[in-house]
């Protein structure tokens, strides 16, 4: 995965530091100087690395060759829809009619900016069946806690926002969901799932009363199931009084197909550096775009892009919205990036992306169906699945010693990005693989024989997958270590 | 159309073949009929280039002003071209959050000198890996601070609005009170402080520079702060960093700030990045991945995500945050800055900002636009405004300058180490002649 060279490991950027290194980056002063009083000044001078330019940028290109992005190879994450990022996208996000931008301007000079974000906002609202978009939220999470706040107002204004207490999240659900509603004072009554992997329509009927705020769920779920009861789902919410949330992490399997307004969902969020091919950069920025029902616009984040006979403004006099998640609007480089994704795609492209996404899940899954050591959750003859699926490897592991995390870190000396491991937490000894559209046949059946090879290998020589990875720059870092003793910065 | 689909259709049918479907659209059956639809009614897909003449019609009809004297919490600084570079590094790029360590030690490595960084500026004892912004971290921190007795938060009424309506939804999301400081002369009232900190106060937001860029006392604030039991949060610009008193040397318990001026084009808005720091003792109360140093199988200097029981995939409901997916590429831009200017170059660019807003304020004083409040500033300051402010604004953007931000019935002004003297001339030249002539 990386030569000889990148396993000596890397100097941290400080360790650099030749003290006077520097490179000019400012013009000498041309105003009288003044600096402000002593008593103000900081004590020490800053503790930053000295460096030339050329050694700044030498260091970066040493760290990235320590990296793993979706250009360096396939990069099945499930639930995080690791799609190709496309490099028009990139070059547009960089126009410096964008870039230097600042948000404050007046209305008249912002009007481009106005109008990628109402143009983003007219392709969700349709992809979705939803009747209003907000691109405040910076991230799923973000728009997540925004939902949730708009659920808890929509409630207070109804003046039972003290009764309805209560969020019902599937125990399939990603954290943030739980969080989320934790963030907006909500107790969270966790339901479990029924034996075919979907809710349990009778424990929400159980769950559901007076007390209920609402629903969070994601379909297909984390199993890559497409709920099937999911208009009934949310008929019995509705029935309760309470609110279904639409968690669009799982999006890419179903856009252009169907869409979460016409599931009987309220309140929406997508992310549109899953679904809509903007990069991941690491960890963010990512950006969501906060979705709902014409009856709760009133109270997405503000403000709003209006539109009034084509001269598009802000509109900030918003008095039932939950107010402001960010500074801004949001990050709005990201929604550059999604639009370009989407005016690409075009209506029929957008279905095309979503169909060929399951297509190359369940052809994964079913080249990964041989052997005895690799189990479906749901039995031998597996339903077909949305765009992920997850495997059990728990057999393997009772009768080899050799766990999901040991095939995961053999994966790595394949040049492979593992599945996600250990979620959803209903499943033991999980992995979750999600290949996304733009994956080739060719590397599917690459990371079939490569995954296929390492099951043998469990069974022959387990010690070795054990021992696994050998070729990345490190092994198996101590993870107790770091968090017993935490070193969160460079010391010197 | 492009789908960025490999796959040709006939291997496409191949595929489904293996699968046991005859088309594509059983790959759907376990959807219900009902709720199956055509494809969406959008326009047809269109190829690069016609998306290409598209998105850069519509970057054209945004204004780029060559000169930008307006702040506000976006802020114009240079960015050296090595750090647009690394920013655009197609792995940094297009990695995401490093779950797989092995792989992703470039990734983490630049999270734990990022880490770094924000505490060397801040003088803080652990940050996190980021937040969203400025606005959110603060809100992050009010909540981070609240525990069972103490559930209020107190912001000065100082702070940027935008921070303040941040906290105010994030505190009414929690159904936890909020009050606002009132000021005296621009700055915190402190008296108004003392009084405040009662035994439900959980901690005080304080920015310095603050909204009108006036610095701030935190020590006294603190002082009063840890008198009561309360937590000082203290919200701070970066750039400022390189020259003030930090807020560990003043006794913040908690920094934040917007990071977008550590190497982040304005970008209308975003994505920029929310910094966090805190003294050693809350770290387990910090919101946010933190990355930590370790060592791995072979006894190799490595780096992990750590102190992951505090976060939302493991404590579920009970975690500090749902925050998942941050800015990590915005950290990762601003540890490339700090490295790229080094404390020498951030020393200049603060040195530049505050000597030139100081040319700028008696520009504009004699053109007669007072100073509203005497404190000390940094690189933004108040003054009156003896003119129609849209009227002004209109003349200086017929000069391709942006003026101040009108606020509070006067005119916020920012200057950075962009503005040349020549363009500040000019400008309170035209503001000159507005007041007279209109």
């Amino acid at each position: 995965m990386v030569d000889g060279l990148d396993r000596m490991g890397v100097p941290l950027v400080f360790e650099r530091s030749v003290p006077g290194a520097r490179t000019a980056m400012l013009p000498p002063l041309d105003v009288p100087e003044a600096l402000p009083d002593d008593a103000l000044l900081r004590a020490e001078p800053l503790p930053l690395p000295e460096l030339a330019e050329g050694e700044v940028s030498r260091h970066y290109s040493a760290l990235e060759r320590r990296a793993f992005g979706v250009n360096n190879g396939f990069y099945p994450l499930g639930s995080c829809t690791m799609k190709y990022n496309p490099k028009l996208n990139e070059e547009m996000a960089a126009l410096p009619g964008f870039t230097d931008i600042h948000p404050l301007q007046p209305v008249h000079t912002i009007q481009g900016c106005l109008a990628v974000m109402s143009r983003l906002d007219a392709i969700l609202r349709e992809i979705t069946g939803m009747d209003a978009v907000s691109l405040q939220p910076a991230a799923g999470a973000h728009g997540e806690f925004a939902g949730v706040m708009m659920i808890k107002a929509y409630h207070e204004r109804g003046g039972d926002g003290a009764s309805r207490a209560k969020m019902i999240v599937p125990d399939s659900a990603h954290g943030t969901n739980p969080a989320s509603a934790a963030m907006n004072g909500y107790t969270v009554v966790t339901i479990p799932s029924g034996a075919d992997g979907c809710v349990d329509i009778a424990a929400l009927r159980q769950a559901v009363g007076p007390d209920t705020a609402g629903l969070m769920l994601t379909n297909p779920n984390t199993l890559g199931l497409f709920d099937p009861n999911v208009a009934e789902i949310t008929r019995i919410v509705h029935g309760a009084g309470g609110l279904c949330y639409y968690d669009g992490a799982n999006l890419n399997a179903i856009m252009g197909i169907t869409r979460p307004g016409d599931m009987g969902f309220d309140v929406a969020h997508l992310n549109l550096h899953k679904t809509f091919s903007t990069p991941h950069g690491g960890g963010g920025p990512g950006g969501a775009a906060l979705c709902c029902k014409a009856f709760l616009s009133g109270y997405l984040p503000k403000p709003m892009v209006a539109d009034s006979d084509g001269a598009l403004s802000l509109d900030d006099d918003r008095p039932l919205s939950v107010g402001k998640v960010g500074a801004f609007y949001g990050n709005f480089l990201v929604c550059v990036r999604a639009l370009c994704y989407l005016l690409s795609l075009g209506g029929d492209g957008v279905a095309l992306a979503a169909s060929n996404a399951v297509l190359n899940a369940n052809y994964l899954m079913r080249k990964l169906a041989s052997p005895d050591d690799i189990a479906y959750w749901d039995g031998d003859s597996p339903r077909a699945r949305a765009h992920e699926f997850v495997l059990s490897m728990k057999k393997m592991k009772s009768e080899t010693g050799v766990s999901a995390l040991d095939l995961a870190k053999g994966l790595l000396d394949k040049g492979i990005h593992p599945p996600t491991m250990y979620f959803p937490l209903i499943v033991d000894e999980a992995l979750m693989f999600e290949p996304t559209e733009t994956e080739s046949r060719a590397t599917l059946d690459a990371a079939a024989e490569a995954f296929l090879d390492m099951v043998r290998q469990a069974r022959d020589d387990p010690e070795s997958l054990r021992a696994a990875p050998r070729s990345t720059p490190v092994r198996r870092p101590d993870e107790v270590r770091a968090a017993r003793n935490p070193i969160l910065r460079y010391q010197g | 159309m492009s789908s960025y689909i490999p796959n040709p259709q006939a291997v496409q049918q191949d595929m489904l073949r293996f699968i046991g479907l005859s088309d594509i659209s059983g790959l759907y059956s376990g959807i219900p009929d009902a709720l199956r639809r055509a494809p969406p009614s959008l326009p047809d897909g269109m190829g690069e280039l016609e998306v290409r003449r598209v998105v850069s019609g519509m970057a054209a009809r945004n204004t780029i002003f060559p000169s930008v004297l307006r702040g506000a919490g976006a802020y114009r600084h240079y960015i050296p071209a090595v750090v647009k570079a690394v920013a655009s590094k197609e792995t940094f790029l297009t990695a995401y959050t490093p779950y797989q360590a092995e792989v992703s030690q470039g990734v983490l490595q630049a999270i734990f000198e990022y880490q770094t960084g924000v505490c060397a500026l801040t003088g803080m004892d652990v940050s996190n890996a980021s937040a969203y912004d400025g606005a959110s971290a603060a809100a992050e921190a009010a909540a981070m601070c609240r525990d069972r007795k103490r559930s209020r938060t107190l912001i000065a009424s100082t702070v940027n609005p935008r921070t303040i309506a941040a906290v105010a939804a994030y505190s009414r999301a929690a159904g936890t009170p909020l009050t606002i400081l009132p000021a005296e002369k621009g700055l915190l009232d402190l008296d108004a402080l003392r009084r405040a900190v009662g035994p439900d106060v959980a901690s005080v937001i304080v920015q310095s520079p603050n909204y009108y860029g006036l610095i701030e006392d935190w020590r006294a604030s603190a002082d009063i702060c840890h008198g009561a039991g309360v937590k000082l949060i203290a919200a701070c610009n970066p750039i400022a960093l390189a020259l003030y008193k930090t807020p560990g040397e003043r006794g913040a318990d908690v920094a934040v700030g917007e990071g977008q001026p550590l190497g982040m084009p304005l970008s209308f808005g975003g994505p920029y990045l929310g910094f966090m720091a805190c003294a050693k003792g809350l770290t387990r109360q910090m919101p946010g991945r933190i990355v930590g140093e370790t060592l791995d199988a072979d006894g190799r200097r490595c780096y992990v995500l750590t102190l992951q029981a505090r976060e939302q995939h493991i404590r579920r409901e009970k975690a500090s945050s749902s925050v998942c997916s941050n800015e990590a590429l915005c950290a990762l831009t601003a540890s490339a800055y700090m490295a790229a200017m080094g404390p020498h170059g951030m020393r200049q660019a603060a040195e530049q900002c505050h000597a030139k807003a100081r040319y700028a304020a008696d520009a504009l004083a004699e053109a007669g636009f007072a100073l509203r409040y005497a404190s000390p500033f940094f690189h933004e300051f108040l003054t009156e405004c003896p003119a129609d402010p849209d009227a002004l604004m209109s003349r200086l953007e017929g000069e391709g300058i942006l003026g101040g931000l009108p606020t509070d019935g006067g005119i916020l002004w920012c200057v950075t180490e962009m503005n040349e003297r020549g363009e500040i001339d000019r400008a309170a030249a035209i503001c000159g002649e507005v007041r007279r002539h209109g």
